[in-house]
């Protein structure tokens, strides 16, 4: 067959050129130069060209009109009458208080305070659970032994511990900061467990691969793995200092418990003031938020970032 | 001989054998491709080279400090820059630090990354992470280096360079390589030798030896894949029924 044989004998006398076109199977390259200019050809157009970060406006002006729109309709509420003026004050009269409050010295006393406790327990928290939560990770049979029971205490509300603290305690700090420790020290705990669950399985192999022992996993590995579960167990950990907290001071008040929000609070209650009460809820919602914003927002947009965590998401 | 496997085996529980009397010599400076069908127990052998996991047996001597390792996803650590990757790799190795900076930073060279040194993993290619974890893995400086089908997730333009730049890099530092992959242009292409594993259990069926020529001449290197293709599938076949 002719036809099919010509081709055939064509295919030898190819020029070299044309041969090294077809040619993943044999070098593709002709030297380390021209590698290097191949490689960085790609690398610039396989990567993104960095973007500039810029103030965006939206992220403060829309929360700002949301507050502005439900003080709005608080205010609308109020006008309608529906209720007694001194059981649904209206906006202006609790800003009204809170500036006789701050007059007095009071708001910023109950503020310190507060916050003051809730940083120091929070602290004292996080440098107990910390070494715990890593070791309970770490160790199996350790973990089998107490997991449930730091998962259960983290459903157990620490303001069930207040009885007992004032028992033993007495109306002092001391029973205001065991309730604090109660409430944030098995959530950050959890979150550091779960964090340290999370790792990829591969990350681990790596390092024993490069070779590192024990105390090297757990520092330079384990814990940067975790980090990103482990700070969400510390704003938890937070939270449930800071309700905690408020808990512990509403209960126990005198003695040598210092004046707090929850303090403040109370005794709105018992004075049966509702702008006070009223004042004193939107403080301590008012420390919540500027934690988050000024302490927590920042660290973990940061930390999700640098491991490229954050594009996508409606953050 | 840095590596030499006898009559090697590996079961899980009582399941049956991955690894069956594998035999294999890898000389020193060698590279040593190990092909194989999926199922083949390529990546067990793999790690139990790597001492990653235990034969259950026979007998292997490897070399006493170990091997270093790279993986089929680069598996940079994400909170640490490409460099800091490296460095950790040599700080765990046990090397100062003064001495740290200027050895990841020559690697960085070495895999044409110099000005990337301070990137976050996510802010790189693939191709170009798996160059950092090349150079993480020469950063363990083993004469050994395993390989994992490292190139297998990147795409086809990627690949090949990344061919140019694995051989140029053994021909600069020396070390013996074993790569295991499961495409059989990529064996011809970087191999030496060219180890075909069968399938369930694993056992060196045949071996081919890849010499300069086939490195040049594509027509060559297009023959000899087709015959591996075809006793691969002959392999493959033999699980049909």
């Amino acid at each position: 067959m002719p036809n099919n044989s010509a081709p055939l004998a064509e295919a030898p006398s190819e020029p070299a050129e044309a041969r090294h076109i077809h040619a993943a199977l044999t070098r593709t390259s002709t030297g380390n130069e021209d590698l290097r200019e191949l490689e960085a050809g790609l690398d610039s157009l396989q990567s993104d060209a960095a973007r500039k970060t810029r103030i965006e406006w939206s992220r403060i002006l829309l929360p700002v009109a949301a507050l502005v729109v439900l003080v709005l309709i608080w205010q609308f509420y109020v006008s309608l009458g529906v209720k007694r003026r001194d059981l649904v004050p209206g906006p202006l009269d609790v800003l009204g208080q809170v500036g006789v409050l701050w007059g007095e010295g009071k708001l910023q006393e109950a503020v310190w305070t507060s916050l003051q406790r809730g940083l120091v327990g929070f602290l004292i928290s996080v440098a107990i659970a910390t070494p715990v939560g890593l070791l309970l990770a770490q160790v199996a049979p350790l973990r089998r032994a107490f997991g449930p029971l730091i998962s259960g205490l983290q459903v157990l509300p620490s303001v069930a511990w207040v009885p007992a603290a004032i028992i033993w305690f007495g109306l002092t700090d001391a029973t205001v900061y065991f309730v604090v420790f109660m409430g944030a020290i098995p959530s950050i705990i959890n979150g550091l467990i779960s964090g340290v669950d999370q790792i990829p399985p591969q990350y681990r192999r790596v390092g024993t691969v490069l070779g590192a022992n024990r105390l090297q996993m757990a520092l330079q590995i384990i814990l940067p793995a975790a980090l990103p579960g482990y700070l969400g167990g510390l704003k938890q950990g937070w939270a449930f200092s800071w309700r905690s907290l408020m808990a512990a001071e509403i209960i126990a008040v005198g003695g040598t418990i210092g004046f707090g929000l929850g303090s403040l609070l109370d005794q709105g209650r018992i004075l049966s003031d509702m702008t006070v009460v009223m004042s004193a809820i939107l403080l301590i919602l008012g420390v919540g938020i500027l934690i988050e914003l000024l302490v927590f927002a920042p660290i973990e947009k940061r930390l999700l970032r640098s491991r490229g965590l954050l594009s996508g998401s409606t953050r | 001989m840095p590596v030499v496997l006898e009559n090697l085996g590996k079961r899980f529980g009582d399941g049956a054998p991955v690894l069956d009397d594998v035999n294999a010599n890898i000389a020193s400076g060698e590279f040593v491709a190990l092909l194989g069908a999926s199922g083949c127990g390529k990546s067990t052998l793999l790690n139990i080279m790597a001492g990653l996991e235990l034969p259950t047996s026979g007998a292997l001597e490897v070399p006493s400090d170990g091997a270093a390792f790279m993986f089929q996803d680069a598996a940079l650590f994400p909170w640490l820059t490409a460099r800091e990757n490296i460095e950790l790799a040599l700080q765990l190795r046990g090397v100062g630090k003064a001495e740290r900076k200027a050895k990841a930073q020559e690697l960085l060279e070495l895999v044409h990354l110099g000005g990337a040194g301070d990137k976050r993993p996510h802010e790189l290619s693939g191709g170009m992470r798996q160059r950092v974890s090349l150079a993480r893995s020469l950063a363990q400086d083993r004469q050994l280096l395993l390989m994992d089908e490292p190139f297998a997730a990147l795409d086809a333009i990627t690949r090949d360079l990344l061919h140019d730049e694995l051989e140029r890099i053994w021909k600069e530092t020396g070390r013996t390589i074993v790569f295991v992959t499961h495409n059989v242009r990529e064996a011809v292409r970087l191999g030496q030798r060219v180890l075909l594993l069968s399938s369930r259990p694993g056992r060196v069926v045949e071996e081919w030896s890849v010499t300069e020529e086939h490195r040049t001449d594509a027509g060559l290197a297009g023959q000899l894949t087709g015959v591996i293709t075809a006793r691969l599938r002959e392999e493959i076949r033999r699980h049909a029924k």
